[in-house]
C-alpha cells in the first residue's frame, strides 16, 4: 500500500514528488508517528481506504492508482472528495490530512513556503 | 503497582483549566483554615523552556490526540488541551464578557448577567486584560480592520490577557515567552503558594457513589515533555467531601457518564455545542506581517444578526494546509504564498440541538456526536462571504474558501453570493474544527431540563459540582474563558460557604 500512499501524497502535494530520499524519510516518519498513537481500527481503515482507491482506479481507468498520470489521479481524488457517501469523503480527508502533516510538518517545508514564526517575535523581525 | 493507595481531602478538583484553576485559587483560603484541597490534572506540567513553538511537537505535547480529536462521524476536529492550565495554555488570551442576550436566552434560574459581568471583571483585572498598543499590531490585523470597515462592518479590538507579549504569534502552541496569563501563570501558582496541591499526569477514571475517586497517576514517558507526576505512578483511591469536575465540556460529561452516579440525570452529555470554525485566507500582492505579532487582536461580531463571528488569526503550516479546501496545484500555490496571506477565523454560532451530545464508548472513552444543522451551514456560508469581502476590501488579489473551485479572484468579488453557498460546506470535505467546546452538563432548574443548578451543583448530588464550559446550556457566541472563570467563581463561593469542618488527614 506504500506505493498508493506515495501516489496520493504527490497528488495532494505535487511538490512532494521533488523530495529526495531523506525528505521522504522525514515525511513518512511524521506520518508513522501520528498513526502510532491512533487506534488500530483507524490504521486498518486507512489501509482499506488506500486499497479502495486502487480498486476505483482500476474500475475507472483499468490501471492501478500509482500507474495513472497526474491529471487522472487528481480527477479521481476530486471525485472521492465530493462523493455522496460520507465514508468516502471522510477517508480522503484523513489521507490528505496525513499527507499535509507529513509534508508541511517538516521544518524544511515550513521554511520553503516562507513561514518564519519565531519565539522571539518582533525582536527578530524589526 | 498492584495495591491502591488511599488519600483523603476536603475538596478534589478535577482539571486545571479556566474552571479548575479558578476554583483552586478561590478555595486556597480554605487551606489556611486547615482544609485539604487537591487539583488532579490529567496532563503534564511543562517547564517554561519546553515551549518551543514547533508545530507538531507542541501539538503532540499539549493537545488531546495531538489536536486531532474527531467527532464520531469524523467531520469535525475538536481542539482541547491536556496540561497544567488546561486549554488556557493554548488559547490566544482574548477576553470577552458574556453578552447579556445570551445569558438571558439561557434562562437559568438564579443566574443573572450582572453577576457574570462583576465576576468577569474581577478575573480580567487579575489577568491584566487590556487592549494591545498600536505598535504591536501586525499587518494581518491591520488589514482586517481596514477591510472590515470598508466592507461596512463594525470591527472591534479584542481585550487580551498578555503581559510582556513579544509577538511570537505562537499562542496556540503555548506561549514560549510566558506572556499569556492563563491559569498556568496566574491562578494555579497562586493556589499552590497557598497550599493547594496540584497533581499532574493524574487521570480520574471514575467517581464512586461513596465520593471516592479512582485515580491513575502515570509515569513520565521517556522523551516526553513535562515533569514527573507529583505522586508516585500507580492507582489511588481519593476520598473527598466535595468533588468539583472541571475537566472540560468533553472530559466532565464523559467522567460523569462512566461513573455510577446515584442520581437520574437524563440531560447528562446532552446539548453539546462548539462554534464550528473555518480558516479562510486572502492572498495579497505583497508580503505582510502575519506570523509575527499577537495573532488575534480584532473581531467582527455578527452573532446576533447573522449567526457568525469573524476573528483575526494566524495558524501554522500544517494546520493551514489542512484547513484550506482541496488539494493539488492551486492548494500548493496558496501555501507558497504564505507570507502574503491574510487569515480570518470564522466561527459559526451553533445551537444546542437534540442528538449533539457527549457519550462514552465501552472502554469509557469520550465520543462526541455532532451533526451540522442547516442553520449552522448557512451561517458558515454567510460568514465566508463576509470574510471574503473583508479580504477584497483590504486589497487581496484572491481568496481561498470552501467554494468550487476554492480560489476566487478579486474580479469575482461581486459574485460572492453565487460562488459561496451552504452546499459547498459538505461535511467530510471541508476542514471544520472547533475549540470552544460547551455543554453536556448544562445548568437549569431541575434534572428534567439540566444537569446542575446555577451554582454548578449536580441535581440530587449536592457534593458533586461542575465548574467548566460544560455548564453552558447553549452556545456562548464569544470566546468563553472569562465566562468559565465567572461560573467557576460561583461554584467556589458555594463550596466555601459549605466546607467548615476539616476531615482527618
Amino acid at each position: 500500500m506504500q506505493r498508493v500512499f506515495c501516489a496520493v501524497v504527490t497528488t495532494v502535494v505535487p511538490e512532494a514528488a521533488q523530495l529526495d530520499a531523506a525528505g521522504w524519510t522525514d515525511l513518512e516518519r511524521i506520518v508513522e508517528r501520528a498513526l502510532a498513537d491512533r487506534p488500530t481500527s483507524l490504521r486498518r481503515g486507512l489501509k482499506l481506504f488506500l486499497r479502495l482507491i486502487d480498486w476505483i482506479a482500476v474500475a475507472r481507468y483499468a490501471r492501478r492508482f500509482s500507474a495513472l498520470d497526474a491529471a487522472r489521479r487528481a480527477r479521481l481524488l476530486a471525485y472521492i472528495e465530493r462523493a455522496p457517501l460520507l465514508l468516502m469523503r471522510r477517508g480522503l480527508w484523513g489521507l490528505r490530512t496525513l499527507a499535509f502533516m507529513g509534508y508541511y510538518g517538516r521544518p524544511a517545508a515550513a521554511r520553503e513556503i516562507g513561514y518564519r514564526a519565531d519565539p522571539r517575535g518582533w525582536d527578530v523581525r524589526r | 503497582m498492584s495495591e491502591t493507595t488511599e488519600r483523603r481531602y476536603d475538596v478534589v478538583i478535577i482539571g486545571s483549566g479556566a474552571g479548575g484553576g479558578t476554583v483552586a485559587q478561590e478555595l486556597a483560603a480554605l487551606v489556611r483554615d486547615g482544609r485539604r484541597v487537591v487539583v488532579l490534572e490529567k496532563g503534564p506540567r511543562l517547564g517554561d523552556h519546553e515551549f518551543t513553538g514547533q508545530e507538531l511537537e507542541m501539538a503532540a505535547a499539549l493537545y488531546a490526540d495531538a489536536g486531532g480529536f474527531l467527532t464520531a462521524d469524523g467531520t469535525m476536529t475538536l481542539a482541547f488541551a491536556s496540561a497544567y492550565g488546561g486549554s488556557t495554555v493554548v488559547y490566544t488570551g482574548t477576553s470577552l464578557t458574556a453578552p447579556e442576550r445570551v445569558i438571558r436566552r439561557w434562562s437559568v434560574p438564579g443566574l443573572d448577567h450582572a453577576d457574570i459581568v462583576t465576576r468577569s471583571e474581577k478575573f480580567a483585572a487579575q489577568n491584566g486584560v487590556h487592549l494591545l498598543e498600536d505598535s504591536l499590531i501586525n499587518d494581518n490585523n491591520r488589514l482586517f480592520v481596514e477591510g472590515g470597515r470598508k466592507a461596512g462592518l463594525r470591527v472591534e479590538q479584542f481585550p487580551v490577557n498578555v503581559r510582556g507579549c513579544r509577538g511570537s504569534s505562537l499562542c496556540n502552541l503555548g506561549c514560549p515567552n510566558q506572556a499569556k496569563q492563563g491559569t498556568n501563570r496566574v491562578q494555579l501558582p497562586r493556589a499552590e503558594r497557598e497550599g493547594v496541591e496540584v497533581v499532574t499526569r493524574a487521570e480520574v477514571v471514575r467517581i464512586g457513589v461513596d465520593r471516592s475517586l479512582l485515580v491513575r497517576v502515570a509515569g513520565r514517558p521517556p522523551g516526553a515533555k513535562g515533569g514527573p507526576a507529583e505522586w508516585p505512578p500507580g492507582e489511588y483511591r481519593v476520598r473527598a467531601r466535595i468533588v468539583v469536575c472541571a475537566a472540560g465540556a468533553i472530559g466532565t460529561p464523559a467522567l460523569l457518564l462512566r461513573s455510577a452516579l446515584p442520581a437520574r440525570l437524563p440531560r447528562l452529555g446532552q446539548a453539546f455545542t462548539c462554534h464550528p470554525a473555518l480558516i479562510l485566507v486572502g492572498e495579497h500582492a505583497r508580503d505582510i506581517t502575519n506570523d509575527v505579532g499577537h495573532p488575534k487582536s480584532y473581531f467582527v461580531d455578527r452573532a446576533a444578526e447573522d449567526g457568525f463571528v469573524l476573528e483575526t488569526c494566524m495558524y501554522f503550516p500544517f494546520v493551514t494546509a489542512k484547513s484550506l479546501t482541496g488539494f493539488g496545484a492551486s492548494h500548493s500555490a496558496t501555501m507558497r504564498a504564505f507570507p502574503r496571506l491574510q487569515m480570518i477565523l470564522l466561527l459559526a454560532c451553533d445551537r444546542a440541538v437534540p442528538g449533539n451530545r457527549v457519550a462514552v464508548d465501552r472502554a469509557g472513552r469520550p465520543v462526541v456526536y455532532y451533526r451540522f444543522t442547516p442553520e449552522t451551514l448557512e451561517a458558515l456560508a454567510r460568514g465566508t462571504r463576509a470574510a471574503a469581502r473583508i479580504c477584497f476590501a483590504a486589497g487581496a488579489r484572491r481568496v481561498h474558501v470552501p467554494a468550487d473551485p476554492p480560489l476566487i479572484e478579486a474580479g469575482e468579488a461581486d459574485r460572492l453570493d453565487a460562488r459561496v453557498a451552504a452546499r459547498h460546506f459538505l461535511p467530510g470535505r471541508v476542514s471544520i474544527s472547533a475549540a470552544h467546546l460547551m455543554g453536556g452538563c448544562g445548568m437549569g432548574g431541575s434534572a428534567a431540563d439540566s444537569v446542575t443548578d446555577a451554582w454548578g451543583r449536580v441535581h440530587g448530588l449536592p457534593w458533586l459540582r461542575v465548574a467548566d464550559a460544560s455548564l453552558f446550556p447553549d452556545a456562548l457566541e464569544i470566546n468563553p474563558y472569562l465566562t468559565i472563570m465567572a461560573l467557576a467563581d460561583r461554584v467556589a463561593e458555594g463550596i466555601r460557604a459549605e466546607v467548615r469542618e476539616p476531615v482527618n488527614a
